[in-house]
């Protein structure tokens, strides 16, 4: 099962090697971990994507709690919540390509936000699921790079994570 | 008043009331150890390597529950002593080391004796700290020694630059401690507490399994309590020795890889586990998958969260300082209607002296080869069961174990986790700094100890009464066991050609050495050692039955009542 854990973390140098140390250690999977301090600056929150069995999340949850510099950890995936992605994709845009591709990136409420003559770049946010959606859309042939932040998550409603 | 970097230092280790401190010195400490010369609270044992010194601070720790302290250079000094932090993470051990680093300026500048020690120590500390600023020294010390020794102990290490030691601030040494980060529990939930005396109460095949958290925490005697209330069975994990009277009846040994067949197939046929302070690690439970093909309920109490349900789904979970959750247990107990169901524990008891019969430690000394366990025996016999017993780790090791039965906790001091060979002789040495007036017994084996052995130097310089006792088969004796059992007796480099006159080594490092041929002669040789010779450090080299293994066992990857005993090869 795929899992989005959530964590107030120390803002301090090494604490996402001891996170990432962690995860490498015990061989727990990691499909992407994103990081960034929130509006206290001694706090970072950092989401991670993880996907194991109940018991292998359960170690995971118990592990970071453990962490002396973890301040809080919840899985977000056990109730609702928002998971969103943000991705930058350079594409080649000649010729009739420049056309079709303004309209995918259109209709997937993407933003072109740097225009060459040959080439865009689309900025789209999202789930997951929807970034994939829009990377099968287009002519693969035609990507020239992408680059995504990874998931960031919160739960929904009255369902907060602070100190 | 204005202190250096260094000052800050001793002064911290004085206000936590450091007596000794384990250590070697080097470039990036020299301020450090300068303030040390110029005062004479805090002692320092001068080691001779630095594996050494985090193997005496530990079992300095073990056997006094105070918190072990060693400073060590940076680089080298730091990397020496991984294996000794490791060995203290894995069994929990409180310590705070010491280390010096390269001035802040050439950090990263791959610089003389320059380790990134953070990074390499992150895997195994509870914590660890770079100090980058000599206003942050003394809290940091301070959070260094409360974290190792609240919640789970374990080794902290603080990392301080050598310019750090050399600048100044006004020094305040804090009184307490706030993280909001850390905040072990140490009270257990009373609901659960309620659940699992209700299942205890229920159990008609109970059993009570313990390891090092009991010794940790110091609950021998609330266990000791519970269990004697109950009339319940109890075994022990080679980190839980002494936790119990090793001597009772309702003792069943060790259990695990080389544990009792008493003890093993109680621990697999209960329907009732009480497990405290231990972990259901590999080398106890075997295979957990077989150990899980008998339905049974499991209460766990420790206070690692992530202790409960890692290799074993279990069904009571109970997290807090386990003398404070036996105190309340006790107090259930009291107040519970219920009582042990006499008649079903009168059949486990049955059942149990049954396995109990087959005597599965029984070994056949002759008149020509010492057996390892008839030596191990008569320690026990010649130091009244009284001494201190450091350990390497190998076929001495688990013959120690199963052998001297440990009555009172803190006595046994080995290295289960990591398994460090090599730790016998060091530890041997912070022991008996914690213990000036014990007996202190290193046993050990012809391989193990020359991975320490330069330490006989340390033991001369401060007047260490320690006996080794060397149980010298000529093999790495666990490897060719298995090479034996596994590997169709290809002894693949597990005999130890080459070996040095221990009696004379001893003796050129100004100690006395014994060497014993003949099981005639192990008493008298033991005597001489403990008593006739009970100021000196005596070294003594039994030559042992080379063919000897440790019985019973379960290989690895084999069900816990899949033993192998003596009597069956």
């Amino acid at each position: 099962m795929r899992h989005i854990i959530s964590i107030l973390i120390e803002n301090e140098s090494g604490a996402l090697s001891r996170v990432s140390g962690l995860f490498s250690a015990r061989a727990y999977n990691i499909e992407s971990l994103t990081v960034a301090p929130t509006e206290d600056s001694s706090l970072s929150r950092m989401t991670i994507v993880s996907i194991g069995s109940d018991e292998v999340i359960e170690q995971i949850t118990k592990q970071l709690n453990k962490l002396i510099d973890v301040v809080k950890v919840v899985d977000l995936s056990e109730a609702a919540h928002i998971e969103r992605e943000l991705m930058l994709v350079k594409v080649r845009a000649t010729g009739k390509d420049r056309e079709e591709m303004k309209r995918v990136a259109d209709i997937f409420r993407g933003r072109i936000i740097d225009v060459t003559e040959s080439t865009y770049v689309v900025e789209l946010t999202g789930n997951t699921a929807k970034l994939d959606a829009f990377l099968d859309a287009i002519d693969r042939s035609l990507i020239l790079e992408t680059v995504r932040t990874g998931v960031c998550g919160i739960g929904r409603g009255d369902r907060i994570l602070r100190v | 008043m204005q202190l250096t970097g260094a000052e800050i230092v001793i002064r911290c280790l004085q206000e936590e009331k450091v007596e000794h401190v384990f250590g070697y010195p080097g470039g990036s400490v020299l301020f450090i150890y300068d303030e040390l010369f110029k005062q004479d609270q805090v002692s320092h044992i001068l080691v001779r390597h630095e594996q050494a010194a985090v193997h005496a601070a530990d079992a300095y720790s073990r056997s006094s529950n105070k918190i072990g302290v060693c400073l060590v250079t940076s680089g080298p000094g730091v990397t020496n002593a991984v294996t000794g932090i490791a060995t203290a993470h894995m069994d929990s051990s409180p310590l705070v080391i010491i280390t010096g680093q390269v001035p802040t300026a050439y950090i990263g500048q791959d610089a003389f004796q320059e380790a990134d020690t953070v990074g390499i120590t992150r895997p195994c500390v509870k914590h660890n700290f770079l100090v980058k600023d000599v206003k942050d020294l003394a809290v940091t010390l301070k959070r260094a020694f409360y974290l190792a020794s609240t919640g789970r102990p374990g080794p902290v290490l603080v990392d301080i630059p050598k310019d750090i030691t050399n600048q100044k601030c006004d020094f305040v040494y804090p009184k307490t401690v706030a993280m909001r980060s850390y905040n072990p529990v140490v009270k257990g939930h009373s609901g659960q507490i309620k659940k699992a005396v209700q299942l205890l109460l229920d159990a008609k095949r109970p059993m009570i399994y313990t390891g090092g958290g009991v010794i940790l925490s110091d609950a021998a005697d609330k266990l000791t309590a519970l269990t004697r209330r109950l009339d319940y069975p109890i075994t022990q994990t080679l980190m839980g020795l002494g936790g119990y009277p090793g001597t009772d009846r309702q003792f069943l040994g060790m259990l695990g890889m080389h544990g009792t067949y008493e003890a093993n197939m109680a621990m697999q046929h209960c329907d009732v586990l009480l497990a405290i302070g231990a972990r259901f690690d590999d080398r106890v439970i075997g295979n957990p998958a077989h150990f899980n093909q008998v339905p049974r309920k499991i209460i766990h109490i420790d206070i690692d969260p992530s202790s409960i349900s890692k290799r074993v789904k279990v069904d009571v979970p109970v997290v807090g300082n386990v003398p404070d959750v036996l105190d309340e247990f006790l107090k259930q107990l009291d107040a519970a209607e219920a009582r042990p169901d006499t008649k079903a524990l009168a059949a486990w008891w049955k059942q149990i002296d049954e396995w109990r019969g087959k005597n599965c430690l029984k070994y056949k000394q002759g008149k020509d080869l010492i057996m390892p366990q008839f030596v191990i025996e008569k320690l026990y016999e010649v130091t009244g069961g009284d001494a201190i017993i450091t350990s390497d780790v190998g076929q001495h090791q688990m013959w120690a174990a199963q052998y001297y039965r440990f009555d009172k906790p803190r006595r046994w001091i080995s290295s289960g986790g990591l398994g460090t060979m090599g730790f016998g002789l060091p530890a041997a040495m912070g022991a008996r700094f914690a213990n000036p007036k014990a007996t202190v017994a290193c046993v050990t084996g012809e391989g193990s100890i020359q991975m320490n052995i330069q330490e006989l130097s340390t033991c001369k310089q401060f007047r260490l009464p320690i006996k080794i006792v060397c149980l010298n088969n000529g093999y790495l004796g666990m490897v060719r066991q298995w090479q034996e059992m596994f590997h169709g007796n290809r002894y693949s480099e597990s005999y130890v050609d080459a070996l040095p006159d221990f009696v004379r080594l001893a003796e050129a490092y100004g100690h006395i050495g014994m060497r014993i041929d003949k099981p005639g002669d192990v008493e008298g040789a033991l005597k001489d050692a403990f008593i006739k010779h009970k100021n000196d450090l005596v070294f003594l080299d039994f030559r042992t039955d080379p063919k000897a293994n440790v019985f019973p066992m379960v290989a690895a990857g084999k069900g816990l009542s899949e033993m192998i005993l003596a009597e069956d090869l």
